[in-house]
């Protein structure tokens, strides 16, 4: 057999708590396009980046080798000249700069210790030709749109002889004639002796094209299948991806009493002006007392997006729609006034936008309902460690005492120390936008009991998750989201995963 | 030896905070030796004190827009400017100085809004918006004092700002030459500081909250009301405590409360920690903004008064500088420009600190290139200084 141009073998790549990786073996043949799938945080970005030297050699355990030789990338610059290009979702473009200056940025033409520019512009004409992208090289790349976008970044890949093209979910900002053209692309690259790797969701398109699958799920191989063989189709992969059976990792629910609807958004479409088009549209969504609502939808597909419109459009989307919290209309326009009506927002990234890391577990705690310890103003020192302290107890927050700084906590704790803030200003819609992502299963256990008792005193809670088991284990009902619409509801006893993947790969 | 433990770990525990005082103390202890006492004589400690004034309070607003991640370049000029405005409302309006003053202030929250304005609604970067107040200001003073040149300021009142103290009361035969009614001051603010604290530690264990071992409680309560009588003992000895001193005092312990004790201090605070996380948490970042560059407006005023008022004129430079004296006491004082850090209390002393650097170095005679030099040097050491401790802290 010949040399695979790739193998990755037993990689296995630890996070402080977490083992991304677990013994991933992975191998590409010459000339095909090797489609890698699985769910969120399934590995896949991961094993990228371990190949890319974005990871460098000695933070992993495992060998690489390219065309049957050991390679040790210390950098992405290493691996960019042994020929493998990564193109990721979130391009690596620069903006201001011109198409032929970025498709030749950081190994430009010289002619002595100048730029040629005039040799630069005329390879750069060849490069696009090559991609088939038909726009003026001396144009800027923002005026382009995110499709031309992704051509020019695979003209700059192989400007630079690329061997190995690798592509990061390249067609989930593109709209389907776009995907469809990229697609044609690469198998016309395919032609001319590129090997693609190909990072997608899409599983319609993975199979349209892929050669071989590898299946990866939970930082392991799970498979790898052959198109040639006939051993693909949709639900093979599915079951493959989603596989593990639900462990008894959810607590039970006492008693479930579901009330009236609490809060509900009625034809809600919500347009982004900074990137021009609509993230959310014709969302129809309900919550009741005493229940938790999963919504389930792969990264991109509007989650976050449709939690931050409710809570107050911080990101400044517009709004179309009608939103009823307990039968009465309103609309909001800024945190201050949602949590005002009773709606609490516990975000996917506590450190990014969640906590403030200096601060200490009180000062978080308080932040968002301060005038509840405050007369006229001023703050109640000594209120502020009690009610600090009650919350302590009550979530089972670890830290020695209230006084420590937010940023020494672990992720599970800081995750309690958000709920602890939210659950403050004693909300009767409760958002969790990924509540465990990052934390031990132990922690995972105690934000789901937490959960369960939340509902049975009443509250309802709208629960983001991108974990099957997970929206499957604690939920009362499930909407599943793909590209900004609802494309499914269904109660959690008829839901699956199979069933929840396939709507939300639609 | 116990009690030596007890020490040392409060010392460790707080070794950032203490830090500057520390400094403070060294730089002092240097300057007294290096002078023959001449430094730490009443008559220039006090002098030090007012010179000290018009940038303590812009350092002040400076450290709220640097905690909340800003930076504002126009305070020097803007002062000088509101000073020039002060003056031609005394001079040529004849307006009378109750109402100059407040009308100076709020000029000064008007152009501090309208920085904030262009930060928080336009989303210019506040470093080029202040830029370009820098240039306007600038030239402002230039254009309200190109017919009259400098504006002398004949007002006694407005005067005794910058260079007046509070009067003593009447001569009883004790203690001549010593300023009775600044001991009486102080031996209150004393009585008050010891009540207060012993108040605050009873509060505190009725909640059982954890409190300083005891013995170390009453050291930091005997240190500290051993610093301050020496220091008023040493202002009384000259003239007693002054108007600037006052004006001072009264702006910090505003400022010291806002920031620790209330909401809006709170907010400021998380606005610099985190911005996105605390527009999720409902504060509105663009009013902090507004608040924290009206109130760097006010104290920019505030300023330009006590300089205009020292000098006893208008000047056409003055304010030249000031920026840039007030940022460096910030930061000497522990501001962090990640946003979120720095106490008033500590760019107080950071403006000491470079004070104390100029005074003691023109008392030395030491040529004003080499005063740049070791200022800069310390500047750099301070930060240095903070940002190492700031990795080793709890």
């Amino acid at each position: 057999m010949d040399t695979p141009i790739l193998e990755m073998r037993n990689i296995t790549k630890e996070f402080p708590g977490v083992r991304a990786l677990d013994n991933v073996s992975f191998k590409v043949a010459e000339g095909e396009i090797h489609c890698l799938v699985g769910e969120n945080g399934a590995g896949k970005s991961t094993l990228m980046k371990v190949l890319s030297g974005v990871y460098p050699h000695g933070e992993y355990s495992g060998e690489i080798l390219l065309y049957g030789e050991t390679k040790q990338f210390h950098s992405i610059r290493d691996s960019e000249q042994a020929g493998i290009a990564i193109i990721y979702q979130e391009l690596a473009l620069i903006p201001e700069m011109t198409v032929y200056e970025n498709i030749f940025l950081g190994h430009e033409i010289h002619s002595g210790i100048a730029i040629d520019w005039n040799e630069t512009i005329k390879h750069a004409g060849v490069m696009l030709e090559k991609v088939g992208l038909e726009v003026n090289p001396a144009a800027k790349v923002k005026e382009l749109g995110v499709g031309k976008k992704q051509l020019v970044e695979i003209a700059k890949a192989l400007s630079r002889d690329v061997k190995l093209l690798i592509l990061d979910e390249p067609t989930s900002a593109l709209n389907e004639t776009d995907s469809e053209n990229l697609l044609n692309l690469l198998r016309g690259l395919k032609r001319q002796g590129v090997t693609c790797i190909l990072i997608s969701h899409k599983l319609k398109e993975v199979i349209s094209i892929a050669d071989t699958i590898t299946v990866l799920r939970d930082g392991a191989t799970i498979c790898t299948l052959s198109a040639a063989k006939g051993e693909v189709s949709e639900a093979v992969l599915i079951k493959n991806m989603v596989g593990r059976e639900i462990e008894n990792i959810y607590p039970p629910r006492g008693q479930r009493v579901i009330g009236d609807v609490a809060m509900e958004i009625i034809d809600w479409s919500a347009y982004d002006p900074k990137i021009g088009r609509n993230v959310l549209k014709d969302v129809n969504i309900n919550v009741r007392a005493g229940e938790i609502v999963g919504i389930s939808g792969l990264m991109g597909s509007g989650r976050t997006e449709l939690a931050r419109s409710i809570f107050g459009n911080p990101m400044g989307f517009r709004i179309k729609g009608e939103m009823r919290i307990k039968d009465s209309k309103r609309r909001i326009n800024h945190p201050q006034e949602a949590i005002k009506y009773g709606l609490a927002y516990v975000t996917e990234d506590r450190k990014g936008d969640g906590l403030i890391l200096i601060q200490d577990v009180k000062q978080n705690i308080t932040l968002a309902n301060l005038r509840e310890i405050a007369k006229r103003g001023v703050v109640n020192n000594n209120a502020e460690v009690q009610v600090a302290n009650e919350y302590k107890d009550s979530l089972n927050i670890k830290t020695p005492t209230v006084e420590q700084r937010v940023m020494n906590l672990s992720g599970g704790n800081q995750q309690k120390v958000s709920l602890g803030k939210w659950l403050f200003v004693k909300p009767n819609v409760l958002i969790l936008d990924e509540p465990t992502r990052g934390i031990d299963v132990g922690a995972k256990y105690e934000i789901y009991t937490i959960m369960n008792r939340l509902v049975e005193q009443g509250m309802s809670i709208i629960m983001i998750s991108s974990e099957l088991p997970e929206i499957l284990g604690m939920s009362d009902r499930v909407y599943v989201i793909s590209s900004g619409r609802v494309t499914g509801e269904l109660p959690v006893a008829e839901a699956t995963q199979e069933k929840i993947m396939h709507l939300a790969t639609n | 030896m116990a009690f030596l433990n007890d020490l040392q770990t409060v010392l460790k525990r707080n070794v950032r905070e203490y830090g500057m005082y520390i400094a403070l103390f060294v730089i002092m202890g240097i300057f007294a030796i290096m002078t023959d006492g001449v430094f730490i004589s009443s008559r220039n400690i006090s002098n030090l004190l007012n010179q000290t004034g018009y940038i303590a309070v812009l350092a002040v607003g400076m450290t709220l827009v640097i905690v909340i991640r800003h930076i504002d370049l126009s305070v020097g000029f803007l002062a000088g400017f509101l000073g020039a405005v002060a003056a031609i409302a005394m001079v040529s309006w004849k307006l009378p100085v109750i109402v100059v003053i407040p009308m100076t202030l709020g000029l000064g929250v008007l152009a501090g809004c309208l920085t904030a304005y262009l930060v928080a609604n336009r989303g210019i970067p506040s470093f080029v918006a202040s830029l370009g107040g820098w240039l306007i200001y600038r030239g402002a003073i230039l254009l309200v004092t190109i017919s009259t040149g400098t504006i002398v300021i004949p007002n006694e009142t407005f005067n005794a700002i910058g260079n007046g103290f509070i009067p003593d009361i009447p001569d009883i035969g004790i203690l001549p030459n010593v300023h009775k009614l600044t001991l009486l001051l102080g031996l209150l603010a004393i009585v008050l500081y010891i009540a207060n604290e012993i108040n605050q530690r009873r509060i505190k264990k009725q909640y059982n909250f954890e409190v300083l071992p005891i013995n170390m409680f009453i050291l930091k309560m005997v240190f500290i009301s051993g610093l301050v009588a020496y220091i008023i003992w040493v202002l009384a000895g000259y003239r007693g405590i002054s108007w600037t001193l006052v004006v001072v005092l009264v702006v910090v312990a505003i400022y010291q409360f806002v920031t620790t004790q209330t909401v809006l201090g709170r907010h400021i605070y998380a606005v610099g920690g985190n911005p996105e996380a605390a527009e999720l948490s409902g504060i509105s970042v663009k009013k902090i903004v507004y608040v924290v560059f009206g109130s760097m407006g006010m104290l920019s005023a505030l300023s330009g008064i006590l300089f205009a008022s020292r000098l006893q004129s208008a000047t056409t430079t003055a304010g030249a500088l000031f920026e840039m004296d007030a940022i460096a006491a910030a930061y000497v004082g522990g501001v962090s420009a990640a946003g979120g850090v720095g106490k008033v209390i500590g760019s107080i002393i950071g403006a000491l600190v470079m004070t104390s650097l100029t005074s003691g170095m023109n008392l030395m005679g030491i040529d004003i290139s080499l005063q740049y030099i070791v200022r800069g040097a310390v500047l750099t050491a301070a930060v240095i200084f903070d940002v190492s401790t700031r990795r080793i802290g709890k």
